[in-house]
């Protein structure tokens, strides 16, 4: 396996993404994510000096809205869903020390 | 000798744009309103939502630009920067990095030292974030994103400003620029319009920059001023004790006057800009850069010069009155129905200034009409009332923007203009006031004043200053 | 004859003569369904209620000649990644194990308009990231023709259940083959339209620049017929394209003649199944003697499409799933520790394995040092891949192949090596890099009797041949049911 994953980066992707793996899922991780990029590093083999990288497939441009006001209180449906909800907000833990 | 430092400033400035909708969704940008009751699907990252884009950002985003000397990117996209934080609902916020719509630019400033210019690095456009509300009772944060998706241009200078000064002028500079383009009314305490301030210090004459950290949190030009004096002194204290200074994101706390850092071992700084695959790229052709030229409108200095030549007022007199869009609108508008410049750039100068600064108020904070101003002039003029009356039906002009009109009518505050009862209190006067009367007789012009005084006392100030002259000179 | 075996078509018209009510139509669903979910479990959820209580409205608006067209009051599932307003939506992820959405995707309302009795939500591969349906929160789905293997994924429940006849069509969505190799894993028919066809408001996200919805029914009449109600341009979502024809049914049409169809060598070579590989060139013959100008070329670049996938997939789906946070809706962790900590344990425990490994990948992908290397990297490859099929497509109407190397492998055999199960995609993937539209019709069977799907690829805006094509070839032959479902 040429691409050998670090601890150190398990645990970089882990903060970036949001996600703690347990210590058997992040050695099957680190295995699947090195052969995966493996993999991906066959790229490398592709010429692509020059080459405009393509986000989209189409030349779509400018598509726009109007700025007129269309939406109105819709507090109730967006509450719905909510773990948590205190006084029309959505309740989080809290961000200041 | 000590060491002689210089300091490096350079400003992220983010101004919330005058839309009428969010930036992506129909959502209304007015401010204040329950927590959550101006969002939708869109603003709050419901799966499934998608963007689109308001016309109307773009358009200001480039009226900005080429007000600022800005290059426009014709061809610009948006990418999404990648975190997570409860007031940013999809955990990304859509921004622009690699393509940001303008470009190269710069304002000139006056500083002591006589002109300069303030490059602009870029100005892209970007949404707003919700607010977070810390509740004490339950120890927990508030998310509310009535803000969430308000468009905003984050504004980005080059390290070109070395001192306190030169950031205020640029600042200020930058909001007029903005106001007179109506893209924002660019109020700092009400945070539609924020700086983030980067700054380094290093020895005078030295090449390099030194290493910079950016202060968050300056919501008012004097909190800016102590933000930078404080952290040019944290920095040199830090140099000079032979420490480093780490670049770093630091939180200004405006009351102890002091900043702190606001890492944490969860941020780790790293964004994965990519171009958001759910917007298509914008592109700007010359005839569109060309209409919103065209429709500029006219800016301070064009203002500035037009006031002079066409109304024949002074300098520092135009210059006042174009130091905020508010001020030159009230100006005009008034000066329009009443066509007299000059009295009206009077009552802004002297009496409107005098209120402003008694009552801590900013030109943006001006709620009273043209209309009423324009009454009140012509009151002054046709003599219905007298100045020291006029003073008084002006404040009330200037807090609640009464009619002049009917106050004066009510208060009964008409200028007494019947000849006949002025001659009987003025000849009352002469009676009482011997000793005057005989020192005017014998030259003392200044005498008749005290008699003038005390007409209108007898008259409750309602008198017609110039007929009460008249009258006692006539009998003297 | 049960009313299931019928085309969604055929349903339609018996509706629009009164010769069945659509409250029949739906209870003959509900009959279905009752049999089988047990054993295939091509359902996340069942609104059995909600459809019978639909069913007399549109019964209402059939009797007063409001709703005329051809699917009114024709019973679908909807595959469980589209919201639809009131009903659990829960992309087979436990993070949204209890998400009711408050609007109804964009595509789903085009078929309520129509006049669709929305049967429930189908079991996929957890936010679609999958190929056999079994990385779903609520069990794996199980294929019709043989209840030991998968359906193929992600859109497994919709194609079983469509297989299954347990609705009478249903929609899917393909980022990188998911209607068209688990259409051609149960025998049905499906189509992944030219990107910007139909809206994506409402698709829970995956990749975005490579999701699309699309139908899934028993023949290539329901299929366009299908797409025709679905397609709109959609000023909601900013990817829609203005099209000049939506008209797909005046491509049923049986006539291939002078229609120039290549044949990529690439898609021939090593890791396809014999079997397969005599089903689909057998087909191409069928076509030529039909009348159809077949031959092989060279694609360029088949074995780059892969990889480039995905990184841009997975980069895409790292940043659209950062949304589901515990904040806002779905799963929330139970006991946490501030904020970073709720973030990762809700995370941690709401997603599954395959979700969290591209989750993972992605945002490695995109994180700073490896932005360039990966990332651009794999959107100028996708810039070639979308030349080589330009070139094709210069040269020919439309391009025939397998819709995977293989028939459907048994449960349990696929998860253990992802490369492996990501190397099934071969032929499905570069359709999603470029846009594609592509259909996969049922061709014949392997040896053990599994179905084999014969795929189709046109060029942007070209549905018309593929649909022309398909519907030409598929005259040559019966429709086929899986056995468990003969009555």
């Amino acid at each position: 396996m040429a691409n050998i994953i670090s601890d150190e980066t398990m645990e970089y992707v882990g903060i970036l993404a949001k996600l703690e793996l347990s210590e058997d899922e992040k050695e099957q991780a680190k295995s699947d994510m090195g052969k995966m990029l493996d993999y991906i590093d066959k790229l490398n083999e592709l010429d692509t000096t020059d080459v405009e990288p393509m986000s989209h497939v189409f030349p779509v441009n400018n598509v726009f809205r109007e700025d007129v006001v269309t939406n109105g209180d819709d507090r109730d449906n967006i509450l719905k869903n909510a773990p948590g909800v205190k006084e029309g907000a959505f309740k989080v833990p809290k961000t200041v020390e | 000798m000590a060491k002689q430092y210089e300091t490096v400033i350079g400003l992220e400035v983010h101004v919330e744009l005058a839309t009428k909708t969010k930036i992506f969704c129909g959502c209304s940008t007015e401010f204040g309103g329950a927590p959550n009751t101006h969002t939708c699907p869109v603003c709050t990252g419901m799966p499934g939502s998608l963007p689109v884009l308001n016309k109307q950002v773009v358009e200001y985003a480039i009226a900005v630009g080429l007000a600022t000397n800005c290059s426009i990117t014709q061809y610009c996209k948006f990418d999404r920067k990648n975190y997570f934080y409860p007031d940013n609902p999809q955990n990304y916020q859509i921004s622009q990095l690699y393509l940001p719509i303008c470009r190269n630019g710069g304002v000139e400033i006056d500083t002591p030292a006589g002109k300069k210019v303030i490059g602009i690095h870029e100005i892209h456009m970007e949404e707003d974030a919700g607010k977070l509300i810390h509740d004490e009772w339950e120890d927990c944060s508030l998310v509310d994103f009535n803000r969430s998706g308000v468009p905003l241009i984050e504004i980005v200078s080059e390290p070109d400003m070395r001192s306190a000064e030169e950031v205020i002028a640029y600042l200020d500079k930058l909001r007029l620029i903005i106001q007179y383009l109506g893209a924002s009314d660019c109020k700092l305490n009400e945070g539609s319009m924020r700086a983030d301030v980067n700054l380094s210090v290093r020895e005078v004459g030295a090449k390099e920059f030194g290493t910079r950290t950016e202060m968050k949190n300056l919501n008012s030009f004097k909190a800016i001023a102590r933000a930078i004096e404080g952290e040019r002194a944290r920095q040199i204290e830090l140099l000079e004790e032979g420490k480093t200074v780490i670049q770093e994101t630091r939180r200004w706390d405006d009351n102890k006057e002091y900043s702190y850092a606001m890492r944490s071992k969860e941020d780790a700084q790293d964004y994965r800009y990519f171009p958001d695959p759910d917007l298509v790229p914008i592109v700007i052709s010359d005839e569109w850069i060309a209409r919103i030229k065209a429709a500029q409108p006219e800016l301070r200095t064009e203002k500035l010069e037009r006031y002079k030549k066409e109304f024949d007022i002074p300098e520092y007199d135009a210059e006042i009155l174009t130091s905020s869009k508010k001020m030159a609108d009230l100006f005009e508008a008034t000066t329009e129905l009443c066509n007299k410049p000059k009295k009206v750039s009077n009552w802004l100068m002297v009496e409107t200034l005098r209120l402003m600064k008694e009552n801590d108020m900013e030109a943006e904070d001006l709620s009273f009409s043209p209309e009423n101003l324009a009454k009140l002039i012509e009151l002054v003029d046709a003599g219905t009332i007298n100045s020291s009356v006029a003073k008084e039906v002006f404040e009330a002009v200037f807090k609640e923007d009464v009619d002049p009109d009917k106050y004066v009518e009510e208060k009964g505050l008409k200028a007494v203009n019947d000849e006949g009862a002025l001659r009987a209190t003025i000849e009352e006067v002469i009676a009482n006031n011997p000793q005057s009367v005989e020192d005017y007789r014998n030259g003392k012009e200044k005498a008749i004043g005290f008699l003038v005084g005390q007409t209108m006392k007898a008259m409750q100030g309602k008198a017609n200053p110039g007929m009460v002259n008249k009258i006692l000179k006539e009998l003297l | 004859m049960g009313l299931m075996n019928l085309t969604a078509v055929e349903l339609g018209k018996k509706i629009k003569a009164k010769e069945v009510t659509v409250k029949e139509a739906v209870e003959a669903a509900i009959v279905q369904i009752e049999k089988h979910e047990d054993t295939l479990n091509c359902y996340v959820t069942v609104d059995k209620e909600g459809a019978l209580k639909k069913a007399e409205e549109i019964q209402k608006l059939i009797d007063d000649g409001i709703l005329t067209g051809p699917l009114a009051g024709v019973p679908v599932a909807i595959k469980d990644n589209m919201c639809t307003k009131d009903m659990l939506t829960t992309c087979s992820s436990k993070i949204l194990s209890n998400f009711v959405p408050t609007y109804t995707a964009e595509a789903v309302v085009n078929l309520e308009k129509a006049g669709a009795v929305i049967l429930g939500k189908t079991n996929m591969d957890e936010f679609a990231m999958g190929s056999t349906t079994e990385t779903s929160a609520y069990g794996e789905t199980k294929n019709p023709w043989n209840t030991a293997h998968v359906p193929g994924g992600s859109s497994g429940g919709s194609c079983a259940a469509v297989a299954a006849e347990e609705c009478s069509y249903a929609l899917g969505s393909d980022t990188g083959g998911s209607i068209r190799q688990p259409s051609s894993f149960c025998g049905v028919t499906g189509i992944k339209p030219t990107y910007g066809t139909v809206s994506r408001y409402g698709l829970i996200a995956y990749g975005s620049s490579l999701d699309q919805i699309g139908p899934v029914a028993k023949d290539v009449t329901d299929c366009a017929t299908i797409l025709e109600a679905i397609s709109s341009y959609d000023p909601k979502d900013s990817t829609s394209v203005k099209r000049e024809d939506y008209d797909f049914t005046s491509a049923l049409v049986d006539d291939v003649k002078g229609l120039k169809i290549g044949i990529p060598k690439a898609y021939f070579g090593e890791g396809l199944d014999a079997d397969v590989k005599k089903v689909i060139l057998d087909a191409a013959k069928v076509l030529e003697e039909k009348g159809a100008i077949v031959e092989e070329f060279d694609l360029g670049l088949v074995d780059y499409a892969i990889p480039a996938y995905y990184v841009i997939a997975a980069a895409e789906a790292s940043s659209n799933l950062s949304r589901f946070d515990g904040v806002k809706y779905g799963y929330r962790t139970k006991d946490y520790e501030g904020l970073h900590n709720m973030y990762k344990k809700t995370r941690s425990e709401g997603f599954g394995a395959e979700v969290k490994r591209r989750i993972m990948l992605g945002s490695f992908v995109l994180s700073s040092g490896y932005y360039d290397a990966y990332y651009l990297k794999a959107l100028r490859t996708k810039a070639l891949i979308k030349k080589e099929f330009d070139k094709a497509f210069e040269k020919y109407d439309v391009i025939l192949g397998p819709a995977a190397p293989t028939t459907a492998p048994k449960l349990g055999e696929s998860l253990s090596d992802p490369i492996k199960m990501y190397l099934g995609d071969i032929y499905t993937i570069s359709v999603n890099l470029a846009g594609l539209p592509g259909i996969t019709v049922p061709a014949g069977e392997d040896n053990k009797g599994l179905p084999i799907g014969l795929q189709l690829i046109g060029d942007c805006f070209k549905e018309k041949n593929i649909i022309r094509a398909a519907y030409s070839f598929e005259q040559t032959r019966n429709y086929k049911r899986p056995g468990m479902i003969e009555d």
